[in-house]
């Protein structure tokens, strides 16, 4: 076999299922079931990529999702590559691509590495305190290149087209985590006849179990007891397993976040298979038993490829068969990194010397170590590593000081203990204690429905851990209503210890030391820049974490909290507790975009509304645009026209003739019962008692502060019936305001409101022979002038269905609106066409309605209104009730600022070169010839040209602008000044006489 | 009479365990009303107003769905007359509102109709939860709908007609990714 550091009769995969994959362009060989990390380590390979800041090389440190260095670039192919993957997360699969980052041209010669040389002139807070003057540099010079450096990994450029899912569900009790305290939870939880939910972010359920080759359980071999359990479970109707799933984030009442890795692990995922599915989780009860990471140790050098964690060491060895060295030393405070060294010695792999920094150790490790062959030195630690793309050996001195010595080595294990993963647990928003005996943080204060069971809660030993998972779920269960299970706890033998720790600097990288001691390898933070930072005046450890970088990024503190905090703490001189701790911040691991938007992109981003006749408006050449989620017909476009040229024959067309206008999109209110009209009288400035049955009045709402919020024609039904229109855009809101004054200052009217805006198809038809196209169609309504007059209502029949036919006009024009019920819209739309036509009758959109409109005068809320204009501004004073008592916004429409003189009221404007149509929004001044900045007056708010007047036409808000007609001002722009006349916004048809017709 | 065209119309679609379909015309009332209305307004649609959340009432064609506190959506078979029956009620203490056209309906059924429906709505679908029978205003993804459970594997939902493009499609990703 080619891979040098397999050890055959090691590991749980079959060394019959090989594959292959690249790592730079070079093919490996793997086994099935190899992560990307325990197969460049069956090859040999330590170096695996570049630190972020001074691209110094960096190998495997961990085993699993708290992996610093080691992100890889993945790619199946050019689309679906994702930067970033930690090496110990990604199974390999045949035909994997794997490539290094942060490196230039390659892995082993990096130009970046100069970086590393010129590390002392870049210390904690270099780019804070080196960029910062003169201030031009930065956008010439500073942020390219900060840019250009900084952040890891490339982004891929092609669409991903692969597809990411959600999913919803329910369950009475979630366990995160399927270690031995997890699987203990879930089996007692199964048991139970809840629902049970087991997620684990690994491929197989077993936790560390998977890497420890001694432990048993209920008699059984720890890894045996795993399957077995697992195999129970599974055959359990009422528990849901999730392998390859992270439980990243902890919300609000029980909402647990998971990412569900579906295929990212098959060579050849069926192409009905998503990629990754989020799951939003909501349980009754959360256990978490997400365990503990081992802490590196803080000594010079501890970075160089070929140094990791000692648990990754006994991983690799156990679940993958793999060594990771052939001459390994071991680091240790802890007593786990033993049974690495154990278990590597009895694979045949040399240990070249455990050095131990606690000057007493357990007597059963030493004997065995001795039995074994193992040299132990208690009260020793490693001061320096050497070895520049591999470690190839380390210094080693007693801590009573004295000459160090030197071994030769390829690969350094080491353990400083273990910090509880508390990530969920904090996010939350639970407290924690600190534990001083053990130097860690444990769940103490819960805030939500959860328990922490295991090594999570610091409770190491395994056998007090798989009580403890019995009994919090047994509460669990008790609480839920389920049944409890009395079964005894399991007996576990030869469980590893996991006492003994060290936070803070080891030996030799003391505040007097000046090494690089690394705390933090993803954000390349040592610690003297901790200390720097410190010393510099930075207090709050969540000011040290910003400045210093420490713990930020995806490490989210699984492996540089404790370290930095220890060492923030000293120079503090302050306890650990005093000083605190940063917040967990969700995710705990990277989740991709993909996930977060699952079904949600293409034509599934926003909803699209289309109204009952967008078909015919498709097949008359619409051109759309977007009002809100709407497509409306903006403009149709006949032989090669161009929008101006379009809109010029749809208004003239309608003016002489007549055009069609789906005005579906209003928004449609139904305001029903007794109290209406008094509700109506509160909502809208206008007088509505005496409206009469079938007849329409033009209302104005305003809020509170008596600014104009919304318009519409409003149509009395019945004695208690109003049927309301809104702006298209402003029918949620105006529904929502509406629903929120009668639930909080009426709730005892008997009125009652509907949203009928998708109920009804409105075609408008308008202009001189709007009633002739209309009538033959119209059943059971007088049509003739007197007996339906402009502004009224009547119900009947148009082609066979039931109408509510409004005689109004947003053009000027004789007008009505169709209201019939949407399903019947196309077929009433045709009909009217197919009769209007032959009689000159067009189609215009909402361009040529927008210009007629502004031919009259009429404003769009929105558009000619901002907020900030009252009916008063707008020269709408007579829409508002003089008599009326109350209304929403009679207080602030009397409040001084808004009756003083200067306020901005709505004109019109008439430019001298009447060919010149103005910009909307362009400013306003009264002299363009004196410095800038010139005071303005106001600014346009609608501007077209008027094919009908055979000039260009505009609205304003300009200072005292009523006061003002026929006075000039002028419009500054950037080639030119324009001048303009005030005018009276009605511009066609001021006597009014048209609608009439 | 001109021709009544159904968002929707001639959609279909079934996969492994799950079919979604549009339903076809039916008559739908969104009802409001005070307590004292209760009474005669039962008279007239000849059944009882559901009065808990989450609970719908059938009565040989029509169901009435408790939306809201003091709101109903009726349902009713196409031409059910709904409005002309409240049309005779004497209380004006309510509000009857035709919402026909207003919504559109999908069926989505087979074994996997739960979890279709769940990738876009948050809530619990479970039979426990929501049987047979059950109904409530929620969400799909970005759409309002109103879901009503006929069967173990079968469920109605309405949306507003424009969001039934949307929502169609969202089922048919959801239906294509479990």
């Amino acid at each position: 076999m080619s891979a040098p550091n397999r050890i055959a009769g090691h590991g749980r995969l079959s060394p019959s299922n090989a594959i292959s994959f690249t790592f730079d362009g070079k093919r490996l060989d793997a086994l099935e079931g190899d992560t990307l990390a325990s197969a460049l380590l069956a090859n040999g390979i330590q170096l695996m990529g570049r630190s972020f800041k001074y691209h110094r090389p960096r190998g495997i440190l961990a085993a699993g999702s708290e992996e610093p260095n080691a992100l890889m670039d993945i790619a199946r192919d050019n689309g679906r590559r994702q930067p970033n993957v930690r090496a110990g997360v990604q199974e390999v699969f045949d035909g994997m691509m794997a490539e290094s980052q942060n490196r230039y041209p390659s892995l082993a010669f990096d130009v970046g590495a100069v970086n590393d040389g010129l590390g002392r002139f870049l210390p904690a807070g270099f780019y804070y305190k080196t960029f910062m003057w003169p201030r031009k540099a930065w956008d010439k010079l500073y942020e390219p290149i900060i840019r250009n450096a900084a952040g890891l990994g490339k982004t891929p450029v092609e669409a991903d087209p692969d597809k990411y899912a959600n999913r919803f569900s329910h369950t009475d009790i979630l366990i995160v985590g399927a270690g031995a305290a997890g699987l203990q939870a879930a089996l007692t939880a199964a048991k139970s006849g809840l629902q049970v939910v087991l997620a684990d972010e690994n491929p197989e359920l077993g936790g560390s179990l998977l890497s420890d080759g001694d432990v048993r359980i209920g008699g059984k071999a720890g890894g045996d007891w795993a399957r077995n359990v697992e195999a129970e479970l599974r055959g359990m109707d009422n528990v849901t397993i999730l392998t390859r799933t992270t439980a990243f984030g902890y919300y609000a009442q029980n909402m647990i976040a998971l990412v569900e890795r579906v295929s990212d692990h098959l060579a050849n995922p069926d192409s009905g298979l998503v990629r990754e599915r989020l799951w939003q989780i909501r349980a009754g009860r959360v256990i978490m038993a997400t365990g503990a990471i081992e802490r590196h140790l803080v000594f010079a050098d501890n970075d160089r490829p070929g140094i990791m964690l000692a648990s990754a060491g006994r991983e690799f060895l156990h679940k993958y068969g793999v060594t990771p060295g052939q001459n390994i030393g071991v680091y240790t405070a802890c007593d786990s990194a033993y049974n690495a060294a154990f278990d590597l010695k009895q694979a045949g792999v040399s240990i070249v010397a455990i050095l131990d920094c606690r000057p007493n150790v357990d007597s059963e490790l030493l004997s065995r170590a001795n039995d074994l062959g193992i040299k132990v030195l208690t009260s020793h630690a490693v001061i320096s590593t050497s070895g520049r793309l591999r470690v190839k050996s380390m210094q080693v001195r007693s801590i009573d000081g004295g000459k160090s010595e030197k071994y030769e080595i390829d690969c350094l294990l080491m353990s400083g203990g273990w910090t509880p993963s508390v990530h969920l647990f904090s996010q939350s928003r639970g407290k924690l204690a600190f534990d001083e005996d053990k130097g860690r943080f444990v769940p103490d204060i819960y805030m939500e429905d959860c328990a922490s069971v295991g090594s999570c809660n610091g409770t190491d030993d395994m056998a007090a851990a798989l009580a403890e998972a019995k009994e919090k779920t047994n509460e669990a269960i008790k609480l839920l209503g389920g049944k409890t299970s009395r079964a005894k706890a399991l007996s576990v033998e030869n469980a590893c210890s996991m006492d003994g720790f060290l936070i803070g600097s080891a030996d030799g990288a003391g505040p007097d030391d000046f090494v690089k001691a690394f705390v933090d390898f993803q954000n390349d933070v040592t610690a003297k820049d901790i200390r720097l930072a410190v010393r510099e005046g930075f207090r709050s450890i969540e000011h040290v974490k910003r400045y210093t970088t420490t713990g930020m990024a995806t490490d989210q503190g699984k492996m540089s909290n404790m370290h930095g905090l220890a060492i923030a703490a000293e120079m503090l001189g302050k306890d650990i507790p005093e000083v605190g701790l940063t917040t967990f911040r969700a995710p705990y691991t990277p989740v991709t975009f993909g996930t977060m938007v699952n079904h949600s992109r293409g034509e599934l981003f926003d909803v699209t509304r289309r109204t009952p006749m967008h078909e015919g408006a498709v097949a008359k050449g619409a051109v759309f645009e977007d009002v809100g989620n709407w497509k409306r017909a903006w403009y149709f476009p006949q032989g090669g026209e161009d929008m101006h040229a379009a809109v010029n024959r749809e208004c003239a067309t309608t003016r002489k003739m007549a055009g069609m206008f789906d005005a579906s999109t209003l928004g449609k209110i139904e305001v029903v019962g007794p109290d209406a009209v008094k509700f109506m009288n509160m909502m809208y400035t206008n007088p509505w008692d005496k409206l009469g049955v079938g007849r329409l009045r033009y209302g104005i709402m305003c809020r509170e502060d008596g600014f104009i919020y919304d318009d519409g024609v409003v149509a009395r039904m019945d004695k208690n019936r109003f049927h309301v229109t809104t702006t298209t855009g402003g029918a949620p809101r105006v529904l929502n305001m509406m629903e929120d004054y009668l639930q909080t200052e009426f709730p005892d009217w008997k009125v009652w409101l509907t949203s009928v805006s998708e109920q009804w198809a409105v075609i408008a038809v308008n202009g001189p022979k709007a009633r002739a196209i209309i009538e033959p169609l119209v059943e059971g309504i007088d049509m003739s002038g007197d007996a339906f007059p402009h502004m009224s209502v009547r119900e009947g029949k148009i082609c066979g269905v039931p109408t509510r036919l409004m005689r109004m006009s947003f053009t000027g024009e004789t007008g009505f609106e169709i209201n019939v019920p949407a399903n019947y819209g196309q077929a009433v739309w045709d009909a009217i066409w197919e009769r209007g036509a032959p009689m000159g009758m067009g189609v215009y959109g909402t361009e040529a309605m927008h210009v007629m409109r502004a031919e009259k005068g009429y404003i769009i809320v929105g558009q000619d209104t901002d907020g900030t204009v009252t009916p008063h501004d707008a020269g709408l004073s007579w829409a508002i009730g003089k008599n009326k008592k109350d209304f929403v916004g009679i207080g602030g429409l009397r409040r001084p600022d808004l009756v003083a003189k200067g306020r901005r009221q709505l004109v019109g404007l008439r430019t001298r070169d009447g060919n010149i149509v103005l910009e909307e929004g362009a400013q306003i001044v009264e002299n363009a010839d004196v410095p800038i900045p010139i005071p303005m007056v106001g600014f346009v708010t609608s501007s077209y040209w008027s094919q009908c007047l055979g000039h260009s036409i505009a609205l304003a808000l300009v200072e005292n602008g009523f006061e003002r007609l026929g006075e000039t001002v002028f419009i500054p722009m950037e080639d030119r000044t324009i001048a303009a006349e005030i005018v009276s916004p009605v511009f066609y048809d001021a006597k009014g006489g048209r609608v009439n017709g | 009479m001109a021709n009544l065209e159904l968002p929707l119309q001639s959609r279909m679609f079934a996969n492994d365990g799950i079919a979604i379909a549009p339903i076809g015309s039916l008559e739908r009332v969104s009802l409001r009303a005070d307590d004292s209305a209760f009474a005669s307004i039962e008279k007239v649609l000849g059944l009882t107003l559901p009065k808990k959340p989450k609970t719908s009432v059938t009565k040989d064609d029509r169901t009435a769905l408790w939306i809201g506190p003091d709101e109903w959506l009726i349902l009713g078979q196409d031409n059910a007359s709904l409005m002309q029956a409240f049309g005779k009620l004497r209380s004006q203490k309510f509000s009857a509102v035709d919402v026909s056209h207003r919504n559109c309906a999908i069926q989505i059924s087979g074994e996997n109709a739960v979890m279709v429906l769940n990738t876009g709505c948050p809530q619990d679908l479970s039979l426990k939860a929501f049987p047979v029978g059950a109904c409530s205003r929620t969400v799909y993804a970005k759409a309002e709908i109103i879901l009503l459970r006929t069967g173990e594997n079968e469920f109605h939902l309405e949306c507003w007609r424009s969001f039934s493009d949307y929502v169609w499609k969202f089922l048919l990703d959801s239906a294509t990714s479990l």
